[in-house]
């Protein structure tokens, strides 16, 4: 009686193991063109960024645009200094990173270290559905209820101003923040708590202590994460901080920031071609700079900080 | 799992454990019916008695899944870092005669008493030198000539003194297995515990970081109570006083090394000495 298994000789004469390659073939191929596809998109972006901005700084000297303090591209003495813009920018995404990293990593700790499964398992779903509110949710929210409420306890804080919307994005951040650096935390292998306790540690103590620089490599990313995130959000500051390229270092004033700025410039009838219309794509290449340079700084941080369980 | 020490061999009548002989020994502990319950309801330790001599090592030996590493984290009540373990009876230690395992015995308390060692390497992220400070931080200690030098006497200790003196601030991740785990050793050692566990120490390192690592514990346990668990039978017999023969929970066999490995009494130590299983 034949065995109901086939050999390997059965499957190439019945044409199985041409078939087989045939899909892994295609597979390859399919797998290779998505790649190829996004490493494409990602370099057109770049190389019209860089091309744009290129006729601009022929006509604006690229140490003038980093330094100048006037931002003022469509009035008839225009003016390219792009310092309010970034020096806002810059504000709300530290400002934001304030708030989001020591809360972040409190509650990444407390949800990696203290609490139990069901409640990890409540609250991470929870924090995750937070990320499912809509920007422009949260700008209404800073203006109408957050501003208005602060403004009874911070003497002078303008209605239009950068520090509501830097808090709400530090809580718009958290959850990623959470999310990266408690998988961090949950990577770092028992058998070092299993050490921190027998050497009659507490539990903050083995959280601070052992855990925490443990992950650090993968809490840092979560902070880069969440600061590239900050830098590059635009709903909630074009709603909330306004379009005022005001240069200033209260954040109790209003003032726009780079996002905001391309927003409000999107959205006109500039002319294409024109000089104003090309400061879309110099402050979109700065843009870009800043989150690629934190991206590296992260990387560096990253290896020093890589642990070799 | 079966639980009658009859199961694996229907035709044998082997007779019941033996209760360890009274010492005359000084002691640093006893455990008096000792039960532990896993969780999951699991009678891992059943009814386990035996001395543990002051200044000496006692060796946890028996086949995989006996027992060992259960009774040893006893000791220093790693079982309560997980919710739902379960102790019955008592661990004394001695002199003063408190009971370790008591309700109202603070788990982290115990721990700052005893000091453990494991299977594994478990170096922290840090240098060499905070490694072995971090059991010194934990007791409040923060001055710098006091922890210079309770780290030189650890790692000398630990045999690992001259390797690393001239890289105290590296990373520990880059020595090799054998010396992260003398260094692990140090870090246990540096807070004066006042007894060492060691679960298999050396299980994870080639023949020649085993050799160090039992001549140190040999030099430790002239100093330091010392219980260590073992697969190694010739490591037990090098190393140890006192031997406890463990199977499927229970404690088969107590005695001085010398008499386990020559003249076993009971014939389930017989067998797992002269290799027939386990
Ligand atoms: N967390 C646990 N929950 C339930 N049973 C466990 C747990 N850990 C170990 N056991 C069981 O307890 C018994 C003893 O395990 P262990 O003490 O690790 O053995 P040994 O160290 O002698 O190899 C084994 O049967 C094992 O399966
Ligand atoms: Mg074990």
């Amino acid at each position: 009686m034949p065995s109901p298994i086939p050999t390997a000789d059965d499957l190439i004469r019945n044409g199985y193991i041409r078939r087989r390659r045939a899909i892994g073939t295609m597979m390859a191929l399919i797998m290779f063109a998505c790649a190829a596809l996004s490493v494409f998109v990602t370099t057109a972006i770049v190389v019209i960024l860089v091309e744009e901005s290129w006729m601009f700084f022929r006509e604006v000297p690229i140490l003038d645009f980093l330094t100048g303090t006037m931002w003022t591209p469509v009035f008839t003495d225009a003016q390219f200094g792009v310092l309010p813009l970034l020096v806002s920018t810059l504000q709300v995404a530290f400002l934001a990173l304030l708030i989001a990293i020591p809360m972040g990593t409190v509650m990444a700790i407390y949800l990696s270290e203290y609490a139990s499964t069901a409640v990890r398992e409540t609250i991470k779903p929870a924090l995750e559905l937070l990320e499912a509110v809509p920007t422009v949710v949260y700008g209404y929210f800073a203006l109408i209820v957050m501003t208005p409420f602060l403004q009874k306890f911070i003497p002078g804080l303008a209605g239009i101003n950068l520090l509501v919307p830097s808090i709400i994005l530090g809580i718009m951040i958290l959850p990623y923040v959470v999310s990266v650096s408690e998988d961090a935390m949950r990577a770092v292998p028992n058998g070092l708590r299993e050490g921190a306790y027998a050497l009659g540690m507490s539990r903050w103590q083995v959280a601070f202590r052992v855990v925490l620089p443990g992950a650090m490599s993968g809490v840092t990313a979560a902070y880069i994460l969440g600061m590239s995130r900050a830098v590059g959000e635009t709903m909630v500051v074009a709603i909330a901080a306004g379009q005022n390229p005001n240069l200033t270092f209260d954040p109790r004033e209003g003032a726009a920031t780079i996002t905001a700025y391309i927003v409000q410039m999107s959205l006109g009838d500039l002319p294409r071609g024109t000089l104003a219309y090309s400061t879309i794509f110099s402050t979109g290449l700065l843009l870009f700079v800043i989150t690629l340079m934190f991206n590296i700084a992260g990387f560096y941080l990253r290896k020093r900080f890589r642990e070799v369980y | 799992m079966p639980n009658t020490i009859a199961a694996d061999r229907p035709s044998d009548t082997l007779p019941p454990p033996l209760r360890p002989e009274p010492e005359s020994a000084p002691l640093r502990a006893t455990i008096e019916n000792f039960n532990f319950y896993y969780a999951d309801g699991f009678h891992a330790i059943r009814n386990v008695s035996m001395p543990i001599l002051d200044r000496q090592v006692t060796a946890l030996i028996g086949p995989s899944g006996c027992g060992k590493s259960t009774l040893l984290r006893a000791l220093n009540r790693m079982h309560d870092l997980y919710p739902g373990n379960r102790y019955e009876g008592r661990i004394t230690l001695l002199p003063e005669g408190t009971n370790l395992i008591g309700r109202e015995m603070d788990p982290v308390m115990v721990r700052l008493r005893i000091g453990m060692v494991f299977q594994k390497p478990n170096p922290f992220p840090k240098s060499i030198y905070e490694n072995v400070a971090a059991g010194l931080r934990v007791r409040g200690i923060s001055d710098r000539r006091v922890i210079d030098e309770a780290v030189e006497i650890a790692l000398r200790r630990a045999a690992i003194w001259d390797e690393t003196k001239d890289r105290l601030h590296k990373s520990a991740y880059e020595l090799s297995g054998g010396q992260q785990q003398r260094l692990c050793i140090a870090r246990a050692l540096a807070p004066n515990p006042e007894i060492l566990l060691l679960d298999e120490p050396t299980s994870a390192l080639d023949p020649i970081a085993t050799a160090k690592i039992e001549e140190l514990i040999d030099e430790i346990g002239k100093e330091t109570t010392v219980v260590i668990v073992t697969h190694n039978m010739q490591q037990a017999s090098r190393i140890s006083a006192r031997t406890a023969f463990m199977y499927l929970g229970e404690l088969i066999e107590f005695g001085e090394t010398s008499q386990i490995f020559t003249n076993p009494r009971h014939p389930r130590t017989e067998h797992y000495i002269t290799g027939r299983y386990g």
